[in-house]
Parts: structure tokens; sequence; C-alpha cells
């Protein structure tokens, strides 16, 4: 980005040194009822959930339905090979749906393939991730999130969003560092 | 009111101490464990790179000369058409569980130690899990056709049985190198993206910024991904048992005696964990020297994994021991011959008065498996560096022999004295199995000298101060005591 282009506010970049003090101001972000805000941290601060006021994560539905899908697959597709295109009769097992024991390691297994890659592709649409553009990237101190700095971050996309009065809530959290995060408009 | 913290603080009465040393900051942690990224490789580095990198041409020959050639170029023949290709596969998958069981099963049982050695163990499961893989995928002798276990449809217009075991284990084996590398770079982005927030260069900065998605540490991403990260190793737990139950099912389901047994399962699963753990410690150690990570694998870590190859080193004597039972009380004359012959060596001579010709095999099994962890008991020998590494290596010595006398021993002497016949490697079997700790070792090398080794993150959330008490602070502020903050701003 040059210097000579134009820029608008993105988000208030809040950091703090230690993760009680983070904790401390979230609650206090969380109560004066902001909502495109968030914590940023090297490593999972156990405790934000409630700091932040944020809902348990719905993860775990995506993953089961995902497990179940792998089970129903994996019986359609031995049904359809085994039984219904191609019957094949070994060891005296009968090519029905009586010889169901023999076929529930490969249904195990591709339900446990199906719940890692719902899983997966499910934690990633929730995180919003990959995304390799974002304003909060402009801030040169934000680099250090992944060693030992804290931030809250506020959005101007927030309803309660307002220059001053956002910019003195955060000061009365006593942050280390607080700063205006523009990007190109 | 005993607050969590209290609770997670170690009683130094009881000799308990913090997991890192004491005063270890973040920053401590992620400078220790990037720079190794960004520093050229020390010296010990290379004397490990070089050697791999000439195994791993090694594989790559004798794996064209067998292509070239043909499979007769190993030793398999009538009885024994399972022998070295078998065994190399059972052994290096068994290696790859104690990877899983680490970042899985010690997740789920909160034992916070784990973090220390979770990353690389789960890295020596993907790269013992690919080399696995090469000896199945060659043994089927034209592996140019191994597409045809998967089901997809293909020029003979037949799909693959379901019902066969070997079936299971091509199931069983990707889904677990699937759902292990998924893990992996999970566990990977949060670190992945400190290394791309400490590059210099904009190349650096480009590759690890890829990989690492954009991650930003954020709260929001962190509840999802903590989810993540607990429902895999829920999955990852069951799917570890699994594959090596399927694997000792392509032998239990068999009618070959020594082989026809149902303690296989744990049997074999209890195996692939002392072997896995000794490998894990084994190149624990090298690294620890080569990098100086003494203070992230300190000696506790250490010895808490000896513990674990002591606990399973007894289950697989106690197994040993069960097989010779079941052979005794069956009552089949076919089991009791193949033990007290085929592997003991003595109570039972051929019809030629000689004594089964791989007894040497069994003794070397028992030798390094169950007598060489029972060292282990004494804390003088747990928090032996130089003794353990040995142990170690010793156990994986064994652990090869226990697939060894398993596959060869029982199909070397088969029930007619007609189909009897001996086995002997050839110098393909062998340089093959040289040449696959060529690709491992590669890959691993590879692997520490440019991915983080430990868990960054996860090493940071097991200090004393990482988490807030929300108790305590939720307290204070009902009761208007964080007065160091000035009053909110009005609305």
């Amino acid at each position: 980005m040059t210097e000579n282009q134009e820029k608008r506010p993105a988000l208030y970049l809040a950091e703090y040194d230690s993760p009680e003090a983070l904790a401390k101001a979230a609650m206090r972000v969380r109560d004066a009822g902001y909502q495109k805000w968030d914590c940023h941290t090297p490593y999972a601060v156990h405790g934000l959930d409630e700091a932040m006021g944020l809902k348990p994560t719905k993860l775990g539905v995506i993953s089961f339905i995902a497990g179940m899908t792998g089970i129903c697959l994996a019986i359609l597709m031995i049904w359809y090979m085994n039984v219904y295109d191609y019957p094949l009769v070994i060891g005296g097992k009968p090519p029905a749906m009586s010889s169901f024991p023999s076929m529930v390691p490969i249904i195990f297994e591709t339900s446990i393939l199906l719940t890692g890659f719902g899983t997966l592709f499910g934690m990633l649409a929730m995180t919003k991730l990959p995304r390799h553009h974002h304003p909060i990237f402009e801030s040169d101190r934000f680099e250090a999130v992944t060693d030992d700095k804290f931030f809250i971050s506020i959005e101007v996309e927030d309803p309660k969003f307002d220059l001053d009065r956002t910019r003195s809530l955060l000061e009365s959290t006593q942050p280390s560092h607080l700063e205006l995060v523009e990007e190109a408009a | 009111m005993a607050t969590l913290q209290s609770l997670k603080t170690p009683i130094k009465e009881l000799g308990e101490t913090h997991l890192l040393p004491e005063g270890t900051t973040f920053h401590d942690i992620t400078e220790s464990i990037s720079r190794v990224t960004e520093n050229p490789a020390p010296r010990g580095w290379w004397l490990l790179f070089i050697p791999a990198l000439a195994l791993l041409g090694v594989m790559g020959a004798s794996i064209a000369y067998l292509v070239t050639v043909g499979v007769g170029v190993w030793g398999n023949n009538a009885p024994a058409y399972w022998a070295w290709d078998i065994t190399n596969f059972v052994w290096w998958i068994g290696i790859g569980h104690a990877g899983t069981l680490i970042s899985a099963i010690l997740f789920l049982f909160r034992q916070n130690w784990r973090t220390s050695i979770n990353r690389f163990a789960e890295a020596m499961t993907v790269f013992a899990v690919l080399c696995a893989g090469i000896f199945p995928a060659l043994h089927t002798g034209r592996p140019w056709f191994d597409y045809y276990l998967f089901p997809i449809p293909n020029q003979m217009d037949i799909w693959p049985n379901f019902k066969s075991p070997l079936l299971w284990d091509v199931f069983a084996v990707s889904t677990y190198l699937t759902i292990s590398v998924i893990f992996w770079f999970v566990g990977l982005i949060p670190d992945l993206a400190t290394l791309r927030d400490r590059s210099k260069s904009l190349l650096r900065k480009r590759i690890y910024g890829f990989l690492a998605l954009g991650w930003r540490g954020s709260h929001r991403g962190w509840q999802h991904y903590e989810r993540a990260y607990l429902i895999f190793a829920a999955i990852s737990t069951p799917l570890v048992l699994s594959v090596h139950s399927v694997v000792s099912f392509d032998f239990a389901t068999s009618v070959i005696p020594g082989w026809h047994t149902t303690i296989f399962p744990p049997y074999f699963v209890a195996g692939a964990v002392f072997s896995g753990f000794a490998l894990v410690l084994t190149l624990l150690l090298i690294v620890r020297a080569i990098f100086g990570f003494q203070h992230i694998a300190t000696m506790k870590h250490l010895e808490l994994m000896n513990k674990f190859m002591l606990a399973t080193g007894l289950m697989v004597g106690y197994a040993y021991a069960m097989e010779f039972f079941i052979a005794w009380y069956s009552g089949n004359p076919y089991e009791s011959w193949v033990f007290l012959h085929n592997r003991l060596g003595f109570g039972a001579t051929d019809h030629y008065g000689n004594w089964g010709p791989l007894y040497w095999s069994y003794w070397a099994m028992v030798g390094c498996n169950v007598i060489a962890p029972q060292f282990f008991w004494s804390k003088k020998f747990r928090t032996n560096v130089p003794f353990m590494f040995v142990a170690t290596i010793i156990i994986n010595i064994g652990m090869w022999f226990e697939r060894y006398v398993i596959i060869v021993t029982s199909l070397h002497r088969d029930y007619l004295p007609s189909s009897w016949g001996d086995f002997t490697a050839t110098p393909a079997d062998m340089l093959l199995y040289l040449g696959s700790f060529g690709l491992f070792f590669t890959l691993f090398l590879l692997f520490v000298r440019w991915i983080p080794m430990f868990a960054i993150a996860e090493l940071k959330s097991v200090l004393p101060h990482a988490h807030p008490d929300m108790a305590e602070l939720t307290r204070e502020e009902k009761a208007g005591a964080s007065s160091e903050l000035s009053p909110a701003p009005a609305e």
C-alpha cells in the first residue's frame, strides 16, 4: 500500500501483556454489548469463552452428520458392489446383508474418514479460514500475537462502534498499546 | 475455596515439578523452537541427513530392481509366501501407533506432558505409515495394478471383496494415513503462523503464510479449533486401536497354527505402542542432543516414556506367555507343535531329529522385548540417557523379530511335512528394508529442519500462568474489586 492511497479505519487493536489483563478487558467489552470483536492469543486461553460470552461451538453436529453419512455410504457401497452389481460368495458367506459382520470394519473406517473430513472442513468453514488477507495484518505489532502478546480487536462493522467511545472503552481497560488499524479504502 | 489454579500447582513435598523449568516465558518457547527452522542446520543434522539421503537412493534402486525383475528377487517362496515384506509392513505400521497414542489418547486423558513430544510423534506416525505402505504395495507383484484394491471401476469389471481382512487393511491403513495427516496439519496451523510472523524474508513469509491459512489466533477461531482437536483425538483413539486390530486379523482369521488366535488384536496393539514409544524416544534423544532441547524434553518426559515402555513390554510378555497357555489348553497338536518346535526350538524335534531352525529368532524376541525393559523398574536406568538409547534400539529389534517369528516360523512348517520349506532372506529383502529407513529419516530430518518440531502453542498453554482464573476474575468484578482498571466509560 502506498502512502498517498486513501485509507479508512478498519478496527481498533488493543494489546495486553498477560492473559488476565486480556480476560478482564474482554469481560468489559462483552458487557458493553459489542458483537463484531475478537480476542487474539498465542494459544487457546481457557476461560475466554466465558469472558467473551461465546456460545459453545456447534462443530460436533457437523462431525456427527459426516460420520453418519460415512456409515450410510459404506453400507450402500458394499451392498451395491458385493451384493447387487456383482454378487461374491466367499468363505461360504452369502452375498447378502446377512454377512453383515464382515462389513463392519470397512463401515467403521469409512465413518472415521468422513468424520475427519467433516471436522476439518467444518472447522475451516466456522473459523472462516483460509483467509490470507485481513486488515488486522496491517498492524506491525500484531505479529507478536503468535509469540507472547494478547490482543482485542473491535471492528468498525460493529453497530456499536464509534471512533471516540470505543477508544475510551478500550483505554479504560489499560492496554499496553492501542491503535486504530486502517485499510486501503 | 480451592480454585482450579491451586489444584494445578505442583506439590513440592511430593517431588512434583512444573512440566517445563520454572521461569520459562512464552517468548522463550517461541524463540527456542522457531530458531531451529531459521538458523543454519547444525553439523549433526547434516551428518544424519546425508546418510539418510543415500539410503533413500538405496530404496529407489531396490524398488526399481524389484519392479524390473519381479517379486521373485525376494526370498519369499512356498511355503513362506509372507516374510520380510509383511514383517516390515507390520513393524513400520506398529511404530506409527505410538504417535497417535501420544497425540490422541494421552490428550483425552489430559496428560499435559504429551505437549513436549506430540508433534514429533505425529510426524513419526505419518512417515512410518508411508514406509509401511511400500511393502504390501510391492508385494502384490504387479504394483501398477494396485488400484484393484480400491473400490473404483476397473477393466475386469469386478469389485473388491469386502469380506477379506486384506481389504479391511487397505481401508484401515489409508484412513489412518489420511486422518494422521489431517490431525498433524491442524495441530500445525498456529505454529506455522508463528513462523510466518517471525519471517524475515518474503519467501518464508509467503510459504509459511500460505500454509498457516491466515491464522489470526482469534478466540472465535480457537473455540472451534479446540473442539476440532478434541474430535480428532476422539476419532483417532478407536481408529488407532482398529488399525492394528485389522492388521492382526490378516493373521488371526486364517487357519495357520500360530496365527489363528483371538489374543492377536490386543497383543498387536500393545506391541505396536511398545515399539512406537521406543522409536519416539530414540528420535527424541537424537534431536535433543543435536538441537539442545533438554529444557523442553526434560528428564521427566523421558522417564515417563520409559514407564510406558515397561508397562507395554509387560503386556507383550503376558501375551507371549498366554500364547503358550492356549497352545496347551486348546489341545490342538498343530498349535503345540508350532510353539514347542518352531518357536522354542526344543521339546519336539522333527522326524530327522532336528530342532526348529528358526528357534533363535524366538529367543532374540523374548530377550529384547521381555527382558530388556525390566531394567526400567529401577529409576537409575529410567533416567540414564545412554542406557535408554540402547534399550530403545534393542526393543525395536525385538519387535521386528516378533513379527518375523509370527510370520515366518508359523509358515515355514506347514501341516504336512511334504510342504515344509525354509526361508532365507535375499539381498533385495535386506536392501529394501534398509532403504525404508532412508525414506523415514529423510522425511523426518526435513521435518525437524523446516517445521516446528514441538507444538509451540500447546507448550505455551501448559505454562503455570497460561490461563486466567475466571472464577476469581468474575468474583472480583462483582465485588467491584478490579479497581486497578479505571471505571468503564458511561454510554
